[in-house]
C-alpha cells in the first residue's frame, strides 16, 4: 500500500497569504510589544532629521524675513550712475539729467546724490589729516530718505536750514565711525575748515548699503563752500510698479543723451534677492551633521534588528510552524524597520520643526518650513528604516524553522 | 484507509554527520491517534517536524495529506501548514505582550482571513477548550495548564488535517497533563488526525498505537 494509490489526488494547495493590512499590524507588534526600545531607537532617527530639518527650516525663515524686508522696501527702486571712461576716471552725469528723469511719465520720485570731492569729516581739528574714517561726504537733496525707503534712526533730515546753515546727516556707518550714537544737544562734526551741527542719523540702507559710511549735507551749501558742480554721481529713482522694466531701459538714455551707453542702470533689489537666495541655501556643513546623526540613527536601528531577530528566533520559527513563507518573515521585520524609521522621521520634523519655530521666535523671524520638508522627512525614514532592515530581515527570513524552535 | 501522513524510507543526517533518523517507514491513517515513544535523542522531534514539512528528509519519500512534500515548493508547504497542519509544542510558544485570543487568531494569520473573522474562529476555538473566560488574559496571567490550552486552541483554530504535538505535557504536572492529553484526544476525535511525542509512559498509555524509537531508528508500532 502506498500514498500515491489510496489517496485520491488532491486539490491544489491554497497558498499561504499576508495581506498588506495584516502585514503592517504584524509588523507593529515587536516595537508594541518593546516600547522604550522601539521609542529609542526610533529617537536616533528623529535626532538626524530633526537636525536637517532644522537647518532647512532655520534657513527658509532667514530667507523668508529677508525677502519680507525688500517687498517692505519695493523692488520698484532704480539707481542710474555714470560710467567710467577709457582711462578709468569716472563720469558724471550732466547737471540736465534730474530735471530730464522727473518728467519721465512712469517716475514716481528721484533724489540725487552729488560726490563732495576732497572734503573729510572729523570730531574735531585735533584729529590728524589723515584719519579720515573712511567717510565720504555726500550732497543730496531734503528727499533722499523717502525714495530709498529708510527713515532716521535719530533727529530728522536736511531740510530748508540746511540749504542756507553747515548741517550735516550721518550715515549709519559713518555716525558709528564717529562715535555719534544720537543727536541733541550740540553735536558738532569738523568738515572741511567749517564746524557742521548733526541734525541727524540715519538707518542703515539696506538698498544701497554704500550711503551708509557718508555724510549728508545740502547741495547749496557743497556749491557754495566746497563749489561742487550739480552733476549728480548717483540718482535714485522710484518707477511705477507695473512699468520698472520700461523705466529701466528708458532711463540711461534720459539721463545722459549724448552718452546713453556710459550710463549704467541697475536695480538694487535684484542683488539682495540674490542675497536672499544665498541665505536659503542652508550651510553644506551643518546638514551634513545631519547626515552623519542620521547614518548613527541608522546604524542603531540596525543593529536593534539584529538583536531583535536573534532574541525572536522562537517566535520566527512559530510562524513559520503557522504557515509563514520565508518572504513574510522577510516582509514583517523589514516594514518593523521601516515602520521605526517613519516613525522616527515624522518625530525628527516636529523636533526639526519645533526648534525653528524657536529660532524664528528668538530672532523675530517668520517661522518657515519648506513644503517638501513635511514628505522628504518621513519619505528619508522609510528609505533609511528600509536600508538597515535589509540584512535583519535576511537574517530572519534564512532562519531555519526547526532551529529557531529549538533556540527557546 | 486514507492516508494522513507516511514516510517511505526516510533518513535525516544534519550537517556534521548526525543522523537523526534512519530509513524510517511510517503510515499514519486519517483519524488515527498514534503516541511517539522514546527517549531523548532518539528523533522523535525530527520526526515531528519532517512530519510537519518545517524539514526536508535527506533521503525517503514524505506525503502529508495526501501532498508529496518532495515535489512541493516552499511556498506550497507553507500554504499547507497554514491549511491543514496544527502544531503544540513542549514550551507552548505564546507571545506573551497579547491576549490569549490574538495568540489565536494568530494561528490563522497566514491564511489571508481579515482580523475580525480570525478573532472570531479564535473565540470559538477557545470555548471548545474551556477558557472562554479567558479571552483577553495575557500568558503569563494564565497557568501553566492553561497556557497549553491556548496553544491547542491556536492549532485546532484552523481544524488541522493532522494535529502534531510535540511533548505537549513536558512542561506540566501530572494532573494537568492528564488533561493536557485528553483535551488533544478529544479534539482530535472530532475529525482530525494526532501524532503525539512524548518519553512518558503513563501519556503514551492512553493511544491505541504506539511507536517506539530508538537511535533514529523504528523499534516496535504496536495498536492495541
Amino acid at each position: 500500500m502506498s500514498a500515491a494509490t489510496v489517496t485520491p489526488r488532491p486539490p491544489r494547495i491554497s497558498p499561504a497569504r499576508l495581506p498588506v493590512s495584516q502585514l503592517l499590524g504584524t509588523a507593529l507588534q515587536g516595537p508594541r510589544a518593546r516600547l522604550l526600545r522601539a521609542a529609542l531607537s526610533a529617537l536616533g532617527i528623529a535626532m538626524g532629521i530633526g537636525a536637517m530639518v532644522a537647518v532647512v527650516g532655520v534657513s527658509a525663515s532667514a530667507q523668508a524675513s529677508l525677502l519680507a524686508e525688500i517687498d517692505a522696501l519695493g523692488t520698484n527702486l532704480l539707481t542710474v550712475t555714470p560710467g567710467q571712461t577709457f582711462v578709468g576716471a569716472n563720469e558724471v552725469l550732466p547737471d540736465t539729467s534730474v530735471p530730464m528723469i522727473e518728467h519721465m511719465q512712469q517716475v514716481d520720485s528721484d533724489a540725487a546724490v552729488y560726490q563732495v570731492p576732497g572734503a573729510n569729516v572729523y570730531r574735531s581739528p585735533l584729529v590728524p589729516q589723515s584719519e579720515t574714517g573712511g567717510i565720504g561726504v555726500d550732497a543730496a537733496g531734503d528727499n533722499l530718505p523717502a525714495v530709498l525707503g529708510t527713515s532716521m534712526a535719530s533727529g530728522h533730515f536736511l531740510d530748508a536750514v540746511g540749504d542756507r546753515y553747515p548741517e550735516a546727516v550721518l550715515g549709519a556707518q559713518a555716525a558709528g565711525v564717529l562715535r555719534i550714537t544720537r543727536v541733541g544737544g550740540h553735536v558738532l562734526v569738523y568738515l572741511g575748515d567749517t564746524w557742521f551741527l548733526v541734525v541727524g542719523i540715519l538707518k542703515p540702507v539696506l538698498l544701497d548699503p554704500s550711503l551708509d559710511s557718508a555724510v549728508f549735507i545740502s547741495l547749496p551749501v557743497a556749491e557754495r563752500m566746497f563749489q561742487t558742480r550739480p552733476h549728480p554721481s548717483e540718482i535714485y529713482v522710484r518707477a511705477n510698479v507695473s512699468a520698472v522694466k520700461k523705466v529701466s531701459t528708458l532711463l540711461a538714455a534720459t539721463a545722459d543723451p549724448q552718452q546713453a551707453n556710459g550710463v549704467q542702470v541697475s536695480r538694487p533689489s535684484d542683488a539682495l534677492e540674490a542675497r536672499a537666495a544665498a541665505k536659503g541655501q542652508f550651510t553644506t556643513l551643518l546638514l551634513g551633521l545631519g547626515a552623519v546623526a542620521l547614518l548613527v540613527g541608522m546604524i542603531g536601528i540596525a543593529n536593534i534588528m539584529v538583536i531583535s531577530v536573534l532574541e525572536r528566533r522562537g517566535e520566527i520559527g512559530l510562524r513559520r510552524a503557522l504557515g509563514a513563507t520565508k518572504r513574510h518573515i522577510w516582509a514583517q521585520f523589514l516594514t518593523e524597520s521601516a515602520l521605526l524609521a517613519v516613525l522616527g522621521g515624522i518625530g525628527g520634523l516636529l523636533l526639526g520643526a519645533g526648534a525653528t519655530a524657536v529660532y524664528a521666535q528668538a530672532k523675530n523671524e517668520p517661522f518657515v518650513i519648506p513644503l517638501y520638508a513635511l514628505i522628504a522627512a518621513p519619505a528619508a525614514g522609510l528609505l533609511i528604516g528600509a536600508i538597515a532592515g535589509l540584512y535583519p530581515a535576511m537574517k530572519a527570513a534564512r532562519l531555519s524553522p526547526t532551529e529557531a524552535l529549538r533556540a527557546s | 484507509m486514507t492516508v494522513a501522513s507516511s514516510l517511505h524510507g526516510v533518513s535525516k543526517e544534519y550537517p556534521g554527520g548526525v543522523v537523526a533518523l534512519r530509513d524510517l517507514t511510517i503510515e499514519v491513517g486519517e483519524g488515527e491517534q498514534v503516541a511517539v515513544v522514546g527517549p531523548s535523542g532518539s528523533g522523535k522531534t525530527t520526526l515531528l517536524t519532517v512530519m510537519g514539512t518545517l524539514e526536508r528528509p535527506t533521503r525517503g519519500g514524505v506525503h502529508v495529506t495526501g501532498y508529496d512534500v518532495a515535489k512541493a515548493s516552499d511556498r506550497e508547504l507553507a500554504g499547507l501548514r497554514a491549511h491543514a497542519l496544527g502544531f503544540v509544542f513542549q514550551g507552548f510558544h505564546l507571545q506573551e505582550s497579547i491576549t490569549a485570543l490574538d495568540n489565536v487568531a494568530l494561528g490563522l494569520l497566514y491564511t489571508g482571513q481579515p482580523l475580525r473573522q480570525r478573532r472570531e474562529t479564535a473565540r470559538v476555538a477557545l470555548e471548545r477548550v474551556g477558557l472562554g473566560h479567558r479571552l483577553t488574559h495575557r500568558p503569563p496571567m494564565l497557568s501553566g495548564g492553561e497556557r497549553q490550552r491556548v496553544a491547542i486552541a491556536r492549532a485546532i483554530a484552523k481544524r488541522p488535517v493532522l494535529i502534531l504535538a510535540d511533548e505537549p505535557t513536558g512542561n506540566l504536572d501530572s494532573n494537568a497533563s492528564a488533561e493536557i492529553v485528553a483535551l488533544l484526544q478529544g479534539l482530535a476525535a472530532d475529525g482530525a488526525t494526532l501524532v503525539l511525542i512524548t518519553h512518558d509512559e503513563n501519556v503514551a498509555r492512553g493511544f491505541e498505537r504506539r511507536i517506539q524509537m530508538r537511535d533514529g531508528e523504528l523499534v516496535s508500532d504496536k495498536r492495541q
